[in-house]
């Protein structure tokens, strides 16, 4: 690792959000690299002053009571008997009746959904494994070489193999953290492009559908197969990773078969 | 859902985070009065759309809202204020080093330091504030300022890079 990529990764690093395998990296390079640990002491020094008691401001104590006050009284504005009178339903009616607009307004402006935060989640995973030339924690274009080498890593074996045959060779595999938890990820090439593949098994039952879409300008196809969740991400135009994602499955039910 | 069992429901979920609701709007506007009229209407705010909270984080929920709360009233007061100015993409050299031997910040230093974590930009002094002194965690952040994970990472490490940067130049202006 060099100090370009320790750097962008010590702040993980620092607040304990990185996987195993990049916090040894990172301790790898800090105890090699004077210039890197002083940054990295320099941290520790401000985050330690930061938690000291001075720098976080409690409410004032009747802050809370004008707040409580305040709640209860808009509590008391929303009881249900005040919509009982029929000059309320007078005005009401109109009122409901745009409110029904704005509700099926809501879900284009609403809050995303957490699919659509798993989405970004895999796109973002994807931007940061090109970023900081972290692409293959074991880097092989043999299928017999990845998959073993989850082996302890993860508590499921996911399908590896290799299509490079069909044009899209595997480069290799790492550990990633998607969902709540580790995940595989295998990565393969198509010319210039580089395709990240998350797999996990589901944690519930419930079956995802396969979808498609696009985000920042990267397609996201999503699907489960064998009791695994599969998310592919990739710069690959549609066709092209709609095509992978088919040998992807075919190859699989050879293999596993 | 009556409307009791409302109320009930949110003074047990969200009046607990006042502390951390009030500590981050402090952070964002810079004064006491403001901060508590921040909360005020934050406050108000959470428990109208309360029906919309599905009881997992009342923290980061209620947090969510104030700093939303906040960076309306930033936009109202922007011309007001100073700050050094935001800007994600620049990277951000550390050429300097604290006192090398200095295992922790003087006394005396960490008044400055708080002068330099004020002038941060907002989108840099909130990631700070809510991991170092909420000690959220990335994901949580990332709830609250509504950004993806990757950009939770780069951007707490600008804001620290900045804000060292800074106290570096107040050290060394020190008489």
């Amino acid at each position: 690792m060099d100090c370009t990529n320790a750097q962008t990764l010590l702040d993980g690093y620092l607040d304990g959000e990185l996987d195993p395998v990049r916090n040894l990296e990172i301790e790898d390079h800090l105890h090699g690299c004077a210039h890197c640990s002083q940054i990295y002491g320099d941290r520790q020094v401000i985050r330690s002053a930061l938690k000291t008691d001075s720098f976080y401001f409690k409410a004032p104590a009747d802050l809370q009571k004008r707040i409580q006050r305040s709640v209860r009284q808009a509590a008391k504005a929303e009881a249900p008997t005040r919509w009982l009178s029929w000059s309320w339903l007078r005005v009401a009616a109109p009122l409901a009746a745009a409110a029904l607009v704005v509700l099926m307004l809501v879900p284009f402006f609403g809050g995303p959904s957490s699919d659509e935060l798993l989405t970004q989640d895999v796109v973002a995973s994807h931007i940061r494994s090109l970023m900081v030339n972290h692409l293959a924690d074991v880097r092989s274009t043999d299928e017999h070489t990845v998959k073993p080498w989850f082996n302890g890593k993860l508590d499921f074996s996911p399908p590896v193999s290799d299509l490079a045959k069909q044009g899209f060779p595997l480069i290799g595999g790492r550990l990633d953290y998607l969902n709540n938890r580790p995940v595989a990820a295998l990565v393969y090439q198509r010319d210039k492009h580089v395709i990240n593949v998350f797999v996990w098994p589901p944690n519930r039952t419930r079956q995802t559908s396969e979808s498609i879409t696009k985000q920042q300008g990267y397609n996201v196809i999503r699907w489960t197969r064998s009791g695994m969740n599969f998310w592919t991400v990739s710069d690959l135009e549609r066709s092209q990773l709609e095509k992978f994602v088919e040998l992807l499955n075919a190859s699989k039910v050879s293999s596993t078969g | 859902m009556g409307g009791k069992d409302k109320l009930e429901r949110f003074e047990q979920a969200i009046l607990p985070h006042l502390n951390a609701a009030f500590n981050l709007a402090r952070w964002l506007t810079r004064n006491e009065h403001d901060a508590q009229d921040m909360v005020q209407e934050a406050s108000l705010r959470a428990f109208k759309f309360f029906d919309g909270f599905h009881g997992v984080d009342g923290r980061a929920w209620l947090l969510t809202t104030v700093r939303n709360t906040c960076y309306t009233w930033l936009e109202q007061n922007r011309c007001s204020r100073v700050t050094t100015s935001f800007d994600e993409e620049i990277h951000t050299v550390e050429e300097d080093a604290l006192n090398p031997s200095a295992l922790a910040l003087k006394t005396s230093d960490m008044e400055m330091l708080k002068e330099s974590l004020e002038e941060l930009p907002d989108e840099f002094r909130e990631v700070i504030v809510l991991r170092d002194l909420e000690e959220l965690s990335y994901k949580q952040i990332a709830e609250v300022i509504n950004a993806p994970l990757g950009t939770v990472m780069s951007r707490l490490a600008r804001a620290r890079a900045r804000l060292k940067g800074i106290l570096c130049s107040r050290l060394k202006e020190k008489p």
